[in-house]
């Protein structure tokens, strides 16, 4: 029985080990590639050369047409502002959808199930001619501010994991505050908002990560303007037909530092989805 | 009638705002009705000037915009257009001069802008007559009238709600109702690349564009069925293979024996802490025709030193190649899902169970699985319909090809959504696009209806409160 066990756990071991060496290995080939000294695209062999780290410094050299430093900037600040308005825009959504009875409600709630049936960039092409139409693709600085506005104009729809948290936190504490004098008003800003830390922190991460690794609307509304470009679409551009031979590696290094900061928050929020997922209050 | 009765002693006795706006047209006096066609008039008069004069503004607004702009635009709307442009030769320069012409595609959004407008007056030509109700039945009770200031007040009370929601609302429809109706109605028009504004006008043709995507015989027919039963492929394939692996990894992980399960776990979610574009293209180059798979086979003599196994040209093998590597996203997201759940099940079943006398098989098959079907079937049905609209992984990995000339402009492993984009960002088959659009959603609504509607979080939302 104990031999039995035994074998059965190192059998398991081995697997394990093996399929998280498969798991990590295109990580590894990322990191490899990030590092190599041979430009050039394709190698007839795996293993690298020579290393070196001028990929990561030649990605801070702007040249005309790749200019790393600037589209990662381009991106902080779109992330920054679209992230503030599509939180608040959540909240106050699901907010009135867990706790606020009035009439709206549930046709609000099922008006939201279908909008999200149809597929997303069915009405890009809409949005860029509104938007076209409205005069916000005129210059680099107005398709960013675009891009903002579509990055967080239909925040709002996004209410279901902010509200399920809100339903969890118990009505009596919210009637204690009413009892106390509290308008309700009071009682979102200082009662509810407070205790809602992990959902909070959940909502500003994932909507900070989109614009980081949306490339569609980003490329539809920018076009050319590589000036203006986010950090994937300006990634992608390296890997177009012309620059290929030149950047590969210099792609990879890119590829290595976005992720990091990336793979850093992704981790974070796993710990606040279990927390907001396991309710406000512990019981 | 027991029920009738019951609202009626509601209503009346109920504070004047829960009133409908059908109450309000029966019960109202003639001057609330009059405040459904001059806003405001009720508040004016009862002395609530603010109020009133701001409705009343509203709508002047829209008188004027009606007037100005409105009229023509509905009028352009329902014709789309009659001028076409025009090229005249200018003998004197010696060049073409073009004549501006109608512009189909802008009649068709300031329509649907004016639409929305016109929605947006008469929902607030109903809040008008509701609001001059309110002050009737307030006047005829001897209650307080509202001032101004005690409507600004109310915000934070019993109309929070408005507060909260107005501004997300107003992005909504900005952002997706006014452009979805605008796709919706390209759907039924023949807005392609032949019919491409300002050159050219397009017109309605009704239900055109479905028949020849749905019929027989066309070869957007050919390439729609195909790429249909390849999609709902993909996305059985992508979801059950997904959620069966990904759940014998969290169990592997989970159970007594296995040590370090921290470090494990952490090994899987790394590849999706990446992100998509980053591990997928990097996946595509790995599976390239000269990438490192095809390098290391060649070295290990399994293929000749110039050959190389087409991963993503030969349709099959595309295929297949696409759900495996979608396995390599796929099944940590599972195992990060499911492991939470295990650790929920609660102990005393499997104690129970112990006393009981099963066996560990037996209390896997009797009580782990059916749990985790349980808990499982929403995230199921959410990560099928995901799989149907799952872009990243075929755009960024195949990009749906390898191409084919059986098609209209779709490759082997197009799904509807990636044809969907390629038809109106490369091909500008707008039309065609918003008819695919609109066949995703009929697919996922009735896909949602069957299940959706069945969850215990859709029946029992206040279950926890």
């Amino acid at each position: 029985m104990k031999a039995r066990r035994f074998i059965a756990n190192t059998f398991v071991h081995i697997l394990l080990a093996v399929l998280s060496f498969i798991w990590v290995l295109p990580i590894f080939y990322v990191i490899l590639t990030s590092f190599r000294k041979e430009t050039g695209s394709y190698k007839s062999y795996i293993w690298p050369r020579g290393f070196t780290l001028d990929n990561y410094v030649n990605l801070f050299k702007p040249t005309s047409q790749i200019d790393f430093f600037r589209w990662f900037t381009n991106t902080l600040v779109i992330a920054i502002f679209s992230t503030v308005i599509a939180a608040f825009f959540v909240l106050c959504v699901s907010y009135c959808m867990s706790r606020l009875k009035f009439k709206m409600r549930k046709p609000f709630m099922n008006i939201a199930l279908i909008l999200g049936m149809f597929p997303g960039f069915m009405s890009m092409i809409a949005v860029y001619y509104i938007l076209k139409g409205l005069g916000f693709l005129e210059t680099g600085i107005l398709k960013q501010v675009a891009l903002v506005m579509v990055y967080s104009g239909g925040a709002g729809l996004g209410f279901y994991m902010a509200k399920g948290f809100f339903d969890t936190i118990p009505k009596t504490i919210d009637e204690a505050a009413y009892i106390d004098g509290a308008t309700k008003w009071d009682t979102f800003l200082h009662v509810t908002i407070p205790m809602s830390k992990p959902i909070i922190t959940y909502t500003l991460l994932t909507t900070f990560m989109g614009p980081w690794v949306d490339y569609i609307f980003a490329k539809v509304i920018m076009g050319n303007d590589t000036k203006y470009y986010t950090i994937a679409i300006g990634l992608w551009t390296m890997l177009e037909k012309e620059y290929i031979e030149t950047f590969y590696t210099q792609f990879y290094a890119g590829c290595v530092l976005i992720s990091i900061p990336i793979a850093i928050l992704f981790l974070l929020t796993q710990r606040y989805y279990v927390e907001g997922l396991s309710g406000a209050v512990k019981g | 009638m027991g029920a009738l009765k019951k609202r009626k002693f509601k209503t009346t006795s109920g504070r004047p705002s829960d009133a409908s706006i059908w109450e309000a047209f029966r019960k109202g006096n003639a001057l609330t009705r009059c405040s459904l066609f001059i806003f405001g008039l009720g508040n004016i008069l009862n002395k609530q000037f603010v109020r009133g004069f701001l409705f009343l503004a509203v709508e002047i607004a829209y008188l004027c915009y009606m007037a100005l702009f409105g009229i023509r635009s509905i009028g352009n709307f329902i014709t789309l257009g009659t001028v076409e442009q025009g090229k005249t030769y200018n003998e004197a320069l010696g060049i073409y001069e073009y004549t501006a012409g109608d512009n189909s595609m802008l009649f068709l959004l300031y329509g649907v802008i004016t639409l929305v407008l016109s929605l947006a007056v008469i929902f607030a030509a109903c809040m008008s007559m509701k609001s001059a109700y309110c002050t009737q039945v307030r006047k005829e009770r001897g209650m307080h009238i509202p001032t101004f200031r005690d409507d600004l007040l109310s915000v934070r009370e019993e109309n929070i709600h408005t507060a909260l929601l107005a501004l997300p609302i107003i992005g909504i429809i900005v952002f997706t109702i006014i452009p979805l109706v605008f796709m919706i109605l390209i759907a039924f028009t023949s807005y392609d690349h032949e019919h491409q504004p300002p050159g050219n006008l397009f017109s309605w043709v009704g239900l055109e564009n479905f028949k020849t995507m749905l019929g027989q015989g066309s070869k957007l027919a050919r390439t729609f069925w195909p790429v249909l039963s390849w999609t709902l492929i993909w996305a059985v394939f992508a979801t059950f293979s997904c959620f069966i692996l990904g759940l014998i990894l969290a169990l592997l992980i989970n159970r007594k024996g296995t040590r370090f399960k921290g470090f494990w776990r952490f090994m899987f979610v790394l590849s999706i802490a990446v992100p998509q574009f980053v591990s997928l293209l990097s996946m595509r180059t790995i599976f390239n025709a000269n990438g490192p798979v095809n390098v290391l086979l060649r070295e290990l003599g399994m293929i000749g030193m110039t050959e190389s196994v087409p991963f993503f040209t030969d349709p099959t093998l595309a295929k297949i190649t696409i759900i495996v590597i979608n396995l390599w996203i796929g099944i940590p997201f599972t195992m990060l899902s499911t492991t939470g759940i295990l650790q929920n099940i609660p102990a005393e079943l499997y104690e129970a169970a112990k006393i009981d006398g099963a066996g560990t098989l037996v209390i896997f098959r009797k009580i782990t699985i059916p749990y985790i079907i349980f808990v499982m079937t929403p995230n199921l049905i959410t990560s099928f319909t995901g799989n149907i609209n799952n872009f990243n992984v075929i755009f960024l990995l195949s990009g749906g090809g390898p191409d084919t000339l059986d098609y209209y402009y779709a490759g082997k492993t197009d799904l509807l959504v990636t044809w969907l984009y390629r038809l109106t960002i490369t091909q500008k088959d707008y039309n065609l696009g918003a008819v695919i659009g609109i066949l995703v959603f009929i697919i996922l609504a009735t896909l949602s209806l069957l299940t959706y509607r069945h969850t215990g979080s859709y029946k029992d939302e206040g279950a926890f409160q």
